[in-house]
């Protein structure tokens, strides 16, 4: 392109990662599928789902790396910053939209509970209505299941993420008023925050008195707060980014979009856990017997 | 219509060309594109393909349901004559994967990757989208999704033989309980893949519609097809998440333990159908909105006027949108929903024949009164509203709860949404095709041969579907390989209507290949005057980077309102 551009978008030129990212999906996707059945396909085809996810790893890196090069070589105009806004809003409205799923889930199974009875000893439940159709009345948490306690752990790590959420806008303050080390500091309070939450729940996990799936209450416990560890744990990869970028010096007070993104993802990964927290560990919980 | 910028000189572009416009090499500008237009022409490329493969799987299907009896399944699934299991899993794998390629690989990656692509920024006065490099993944992600579907062929499905056969709607417990094998794994992530490229594809048409108009271009002056592509984006944006989240379920059910749709452990397989069709229905309005955007821009090109009531029918799509997400029950008339939540989803889905009827009605008023020329586009564009109109009126004959209980799961059903689809959808993007060849191509098809082709295919479409409502009404079920001897003569006259369906698209094809090797320079805008849009201002094909300089869109050009231009 020569210099007829009179426009302040961003035209990109030719990049290998988005087919490289695509076909380290369909390996990672496959792999798993390959993984799943071990009997056909035979335990080392495990192999595959991780060489897809190194491609994938590998795609994430190096894109955002392009990203940033190109941000700090001045390609992100006022307009091009105002697309990544959008951008980010929009994928954070899906993210949300994906979570509606799970959240759609355990409200159905909680209004319109089945008559289940679980036997700890065995982590194994039972369905009575199979057996005894007159029934007409059901209870969400399976009779003889224990549930955790929504007053302890979970409370704290509300209290904690609660607080991450203050951090991170202690650093973007900090940030805009030119303070960098208040913007580290702010960081690294988030990050500390974030894994503190991310253990607490796997501790967590390891104390829950009952196992993976087999009944509803289960599948969907550990399904949406599992997605929720997963974006935490993401979200805090991202703030870790960002926190390295700080300390290479990038973000200006008036554009470090990067640094709001990150923030903005936060606070939507904060926002989920209020309603995993009040609607599963308190709500859902409601009656039953605290382990 | 008319948002033309009058100030704009194409000749300067033109000038320009010759130091600004050389294109990438080969593998980088096939492989690595980040032009929308290269991206636009790979979907489309890559929608024919799929097109030609899913089309396919249907010949073979009208083949076994020409006679009753099992003639030809366990031919393709490679088993004894004898294997009636065997022919029926086969059965179920080609329904399957004539759904999912159809909807998934065909129509959507023509109409938003392909037609969207290439014309919104065009549209719109904008150099590229908004997100060019993220726009290529969308595609490849699109293509490994293809891959992943076709990769479930070759591996079991079930104990009886290989293929997800589990009907487009994946439902439990056939999805999970019912297909043990790695092949439905590997159609659940084809969706997962497809969706994420979709949902990364509506981030980035929402983006670009929303920040890059050219100066001027308020949003009640956007083409109407931008204006479909932008409710489409939402759609997608909205609904692909929960149904990623529901094969979710499918696939810890199916491998984990989970049991959200496993009713020994309390689950439920009702609500399984309830995540998919909270996804399913809007899926439908993304499949024919973009149909919808085309078939207003190709009414007022070839009436010469501009589209009648624009607001009306800007407003009717994004109506049809925000109800699209509430309708969702009544694909579930059967499974024994209470009768106060099928009334509410009966009434609920009637109300979508009003945004509907305002936009038919407004293409006829755009019709009446002008100047009308029957060139190919236009053609097609007449046939989409008559046969959109049929499938429109079984709809709502299908949207009674009450009748639907006698109705569900019949040809009648199919008849509906092949009426809508094959001939709504279809028939919309050969309208779109034929407008926008010539600018895409720079060639001019064959006039003789694009109205050759819309015949055959008119009477081929209306011959094969037709004759299912009769089915339907006569209570023929749907997903059947067999049927008894009663409903034999319709089925047969419907296999007919297939070999004339698939005459057309040789004609189709003789078109393309006529319009490569002989078709005559296609000039910047060769519809005339009533081709309005920013798109026909530039050359055909337009630069390899557009709108260097941005068009400016006057003011006088707020065409829904007429009064004389006082300089």
């Amino acid at each position: 392109m020569a210099g007829n551009v009179n426009h302040d978008y961003h035209i990109l030129e030719p990049d290998i990662w988005p087919i490289v990212g695509s076909f380290s999906a369909l390996t990672f996707t496959s792999g798993m599928v390959l993984s799943f059945y071990p009997d056909l396909f035979g335990t080392a085809s495990s192999i595959v789902m991780w060489a897809g996810l190194a491609g994938l790893l590998a795609t994430f890196f190096f894109w955002f790396r392009n990203v940033t090069i190109e941000a700090q070589q001045g390609d992100h105009t006022p307009v091009v910053q105002l697309h990544m806004r959008y951008g980010m809003i929009l994928f954070i409205a899906s993210e949300v939209m994906f979570f509606v799923g799970w959240f759609w889930s355990f409200f159905d199974f909680a209004l319109f509970p089945a008559p289940l009875t679980y036997d700890a000893a065995a982590d194994a439940t039972t369905n009575l209505f199979l057996g005894d159709n007159t029934i007409t009345k059901g209870e969400f948490i399976p009779t003889g299941m224990e549930v955790l306690d929504p007053f302890s752990l979970p409370l704290l790590n509300t209290l904690i993420l609660l607080c991450s959420g203050t951090t991170v806008t202690w650093a973007h303050h900090a940030l805009i008023h030119g303070d960098r080390e208040g913007l580290k500091q702010g960081l690294w309070a988030t990050i500390g925050l974030g894994v503190l939450f991310s253990g607490i729940q796997a501790y967590e996990y390891g104390l829950a008195p009952f196992g993976f799936g087999g009944n509803t209450y289960s599948s969907a416990f550990y399904m949406a707060t599992g997605f929720h560890g997963f974006h935490v744990l993401i979200g805090t990869i991202f703030l870790a980014v960002c926190l390295y970028r700080a300390y290479l010096g990038h973000f200006t007070q008036r554009q470090h979009f990067g640094f709001e993104a990150a923030a903005w993802y936060w606070h939507f990964v904060d926002v989920v856990w209020l309603f995993l927290f009040v609607a599963i560990y308190v709500w859902g919980g409601w009656g039953a017997v605290y382990h | 219509m008319a948002t033309t910028a009058d100030n704009f000189a194409p000749a300067a572009e033109a000038t320009h060309d010759d130091h600004h416009d050389h294109k990438p090499s080969f593998f980088a500008r096939w492989f690595m594109s980040t032009n929308h237009k290269d991206i636009g022409s790979l979907y489309l490329m890559f929608a024919i393909v799929a097109g030609i493969i899913g089309g396919a799987m249907s010949g073979v299907m009208r083949l076994e349901l020409a006679e009753p009896g099992i003639q030809y399944l366990w031919w393709f699934a490679g088993s004894d004559p004898a294997d009636i299991a065997a022919a029926g899993h086969m059965w179920n794998v080609f329904i399957t994967g004539h759904g999912l390629i159809m909807v998934f690989f065909m129509v959507m990656p023509a109409m938003i990757g392909g037609f969207g692509n290439w014309f919104v920024p065009l549209m719109i006065g904008a150099p590229d989208m908004a997100f060019p490099r993220m726009n290529n993944i969308s595609f490849w992600l699109t293509v490994v999704g293809f891959l992943s579907l076709l990769f479930s062929l070759f591996v079991p499905g079930n104990s009886i033989g290989n293929g997800a056969g589990v009907g487009w709607t994946v439902y439990a417990p056939l999805s999970t309980t019912g297909a043990p094998g790695p092949a439905v794994d590997f159609a659940i992530f084809s969706l997962h893949l497809a969706g994420a490229g979709s949902i990364l594809g509506a981030t980035n048409f929402i983006t670009t519609i929303f920040n890059m108009r050219a100066p001027g271009m308020t949003l009640h002056k956007m083409p109407l097809f931008v204006w479909s592509v932008l409710v489409t984006a939402f759609l997608l944006l909205l609904a692909l998440p929960v149904l990623a989240a529901a094969i979710t379920m499918l696939l810890t059910d199916r491998n984990f333990g989970t049991t959200f749709f496993d009713p020994a452990g309390g689950g439920d397989p009702v609500l399984y159908q309830h995540l998919f069709w909270f996804f399913g229905h809007p899926e439908v309005y993304i499949m024919i909105l973009p149909g919808f955007g085309m078939i207003s821009q190709i009414i007022a090109t070839f009436s010469r006027k501009p589209v009648f009531g624009y607001l009306g029918m800007a407003y009717a799509m994004v109506a049809i949108g925000v109800v699209g997400f509430i309708v969702w029950a009544h694909h579930m008339y059967t499974v024994g929903l209470d009768v106060n939540t099928k009334m509410y989803f009966t009434a609920a889905t009637m109300v979508i024949a009003v945004p509907t009827g305002v936009k038919i009605f407004s293409w006829i008023a755009t019709m009446w009164g002008g100047s009308m020329e029957f060139k190919s586009p236009m053609v097609w564009a007449l046939g989409f509203i008559f046969l959109f109109t049929v499938g429109g009126v079984t709809g709502v004959v299908l949207a009674n709860g009450g009748i639907d209980d006698n109705l569900h799961d019949t040809y009648y059903v199919v008849a509906h949404f092949h009426y809508v689809l094959s001939m709504g959808a279809v028939f919309s993007m050969f309208a779109g095709f034929y407008y926008w060849f010539p600018k895409m191509s720079g060639r001019m098809h064959s006039e003789l041969l694009s109205h050759l082709h819309f015949w055959v295919f008119f009477v081929g479409v209306n011959v094969i579907f037709f004759p299912q409502h009769f089915l339907g009404m006569n209570g023929m079920p749907r997903r059947y390989p067999d049927y008894p001897e009663a409903f034999a003569f319709w089925n047969q006259v419907s296999s007919f209507g297939y070999v004339i369906m698939a005459a057309s698209m040789l004609i189709f094809f003789a078109n393309l290949a006529y319009a490569f090797l002989a078709g005559k320079k296609a000039a910047n805008n060769p519809w005339g005057e009533g081709a309005t849009t920013l798109e026909w201002t530039l050359t055909s094909p337009p630069p390899y980077h557009q709108f260097e300089t941005l068009p400016v869109i006057e003011d006088h050009h707020d065409y829904h309102d007429h009064r004389p231009v006082t300089a």
